[in-house]
């Protein structure tokens, strides 16, 4: 089954939002813990505009811990994380410096233009698929409710669910509640998109339809970082891969070199075990 | 699966067969029951016994609603980051759930008024007077209310999957934002189930105020035996027509919770708590909890 994915996604929302940085994400040195448990041991990771970064590991490696960082719903105990130019979910300061988090209203300010599709989904189950998608240009954004409505529309056309904008999220598959995730994200004009694993809750005929999403997202210029163990997807579109384990990038490179000759060995057992 | 539910007429008429079996088996002598004062408290209510009926459903009204806006502060007092709001509220849960109810109306009422921390003086609200004593009752009432509604939300927020909460923030909504528009409503359908039984047992408890001097519903039947010496057919009017308004309630109740379903998993039109249920005891929560998971 193919869904009629449309092109232009980001036309609609009027194509690749306007960033002046270079450097969308800038993570330097991030550490983390779970009480005692240490699940990042100092991640620095840059990801340029318009870069698609797929980042693979082992359960417990910390990679979604890490993509959960850069929109601060996980703090830090350590390092820096600049997002669009600015220190995401602490006050700017010296490196080294004792980080004090930034009030929830700069927290909120800067999530705007950070787009995330999770595992699960996580849909408004009391909102319908076009509520979903128009419930934060209206409320956060201050959209016209009509404006919005009629981009949240054109948004789920283009991800191939137009006849399904009055369904709630139980009356849809769990590719489309996905597709329907993923315009509810990009409903607020993103310069950049976190995807957590966001096809491993689906059915394997199902899979399909959301990278095809994804896919054109990526070729219209999207800035991407994707967990994701999808092989076929880092192929085809990624410019980069990124192997973590134990908390740490053990290796990062383009797909074709990553996937033919990982130079660690790490990295060699891993994608033995995923082939 | 379910018992059908028992017809509420062919209850009530029972229940009054039984009561009167009841009486009749008690002495030797013969039982009088005066029908025409029972069938006229009943059918043809004077203007007391309306007076009576409205105060008792405009203070449970007001003092519920009192005590859910309490209950929403509250709620979020115990879940807050901050722990100043955190043993706020549990000093305040921790002194209306654990004194009688009949002692904070007392001690509001006479105990304030008597030292002059709070004189109670008669208000006027768009015309209407309203005596110090009805006054105290919401005060109590409502406070009391509050701090049984602040468990029932809190448990309604808890139960919403923290994914809707993180997928509110990850859009750009505030705390505030997240909580009005996507977690509060999913947890309002949580809530509806013993915020009905909240609000059936303050029908009830209003009679409470009997003791501040407030004629309502059960007051006025405490005066009417008092004149016409018919105790026995006056307070089973007066059961009867609390029996009533608990019913209109339970009804009510049904309807809305079968319209909060919409858009859930599992929600059939007809699948609600039967009137049975809701009126003799059995507890509507345990077909709602299948509602929590309908998000994924």
């Amino acid at each position: 089954m193919t869904a009629e994915i449309g092109h232009d996604l980001l036309d609609v929302v009027g194509g690749v939002p306007a960033t002046t940085v270079e450097n969308v994400v800038e993570a330097v040195d991030v550490h983390k813990s779970f009480g005692r448990t240490e699940v990042l041991k100092g991640i620095s990771l840059t990801v340029k505009r318009q870069e698609v970064v797929v980042i693979m590991g082992p359960s417990g490696s910390g990679k979604t811990t890490f993509i959960r960082c850069l929109n601060h719903l996980e703090k830090i105990q350590r390092g820096s994380i600049m997002v669009n130019g600015h220190s995401i979910g602490y006050r700017p300061g010296p490196p080294g410096a004792p980080l004090r988090e930034d009030s929830e209203k700069n927290i909120a300010l800067q999530r705007r233009d950070i787009g995330m599709v999770f595992q699960r989904f996580n849909l408004f189950p009391h909102k319908t698929a076009l509520e979903n998608v128009t419930e934060a240009p209206i409320q956060v954004r201050g959209q016209k409710p009509d404006e919005a409505r009629a981009v949240g529309k054109a948004l789920l056309a283009r991800v191939g669910l137009a006849h399904k904008a009055d369904a709630y999220p139980t009356q849809l598959s769990g590719g489309q509640q996905q597709r329907v995730a993923i315009a509810r994200a990009l409903a607020m004009k993103p310069a950049l998109m976190l995807f957590d694993e966001p096809t491993s809750a689906l059915d394997p005929e199902m899979i399909g339809e959301v990278l095809e999403v994804m896919k054109e997202l990526a070729r219209e210029g999207m800035t991407m970082i994707v967990v994701s163990h999808e092989m076929g997807f880092a192929r085809e579109v990624a410019d980069r891969a990124v192997m973590m384990d134990d908390g740490v990038i053990v290796e990062e490179g383009p797909p074709v070199a990553f996937f033919a000759n990982p130079t660690q060995e790490r990295t060699r057992s891993f994608l033995s075990k995923i082939l | 699966m379910r018992d059908r539910s028992p017809r509420p007429g062919l209850f009530l008429a029972g229940a009054v067969a039984c009561a009167l079996l009841v009486a009749a088996c008690g002495s030797g002598k013969p039982v009088k029951f005066d029908t025409q004062a029972f069938a006229t408290a009943i059918f043809q209510p004077d203007q007391f016994i309306l007076a009576g009926i409205g105060l008792t459903v405009s203070i449970s009204v007001i003092s519920q609603f009192i005590g859910i806006v309490l209950g929403v502060f509250g709620a979020l007092g115990r879940l807050s980051k901050r722990r100043a709001a955190r043993w706020l509220t549990a000093g305040y849960l921790w002194v209306f759930r654990g004194t009688p109810l009949l002692v904070q109306l007392v001690f509001f009422y006479f105990g304030l008024g008597a030292v002059h921390l709070y004189d109670w003086n008669a208000i006027d609200v768009a015309g209407i007077t309203i005596p110090g004593a009805i006054q105290a009752g919401i005060f109590a009432l409502g406070l009391n209310e509050g701090a049984y509604m602040t468990e029932i939300i809190r448990a309604g927020i808890l139960s919403i999957d923290p994914g809707q909460m993180e997928a509110a923030k990850s859009v750009g909504m505030t705390y505030g934002q997240a909580m009005r528009r996507i977690v509060l409503p999913q947890a309002a359908r949580i809530i509806v189930p013993p915020l009905g039984n909240e609000f059936n047992n303050m029908l009830k408890t209003t009679a409470l105020l009997f003791v501040l001097g407030v004629q309502e519903l059960y007051n006025t039947f405490v005066i009417k035996q008092g004149n016409n010496f018919l105790p026995f057919e006056m307070y089973l009017a007066c059961a009867l027509w609390f029996l009533l308004l608990t019913t209109i309630w339970g009804v009510f109740q049904g309807w809305m919770e079968r319209r909060l379903a919409r858009g859930t998993a599992g929600s059939e039109p007809s699948s609600g708590p039967g009137l049975g249920q809701r009126l003799f005891g059995f507890r509507g929560g345990e077909p709602d909890v299948a509602v929590v998971s309908g998000g994924r």
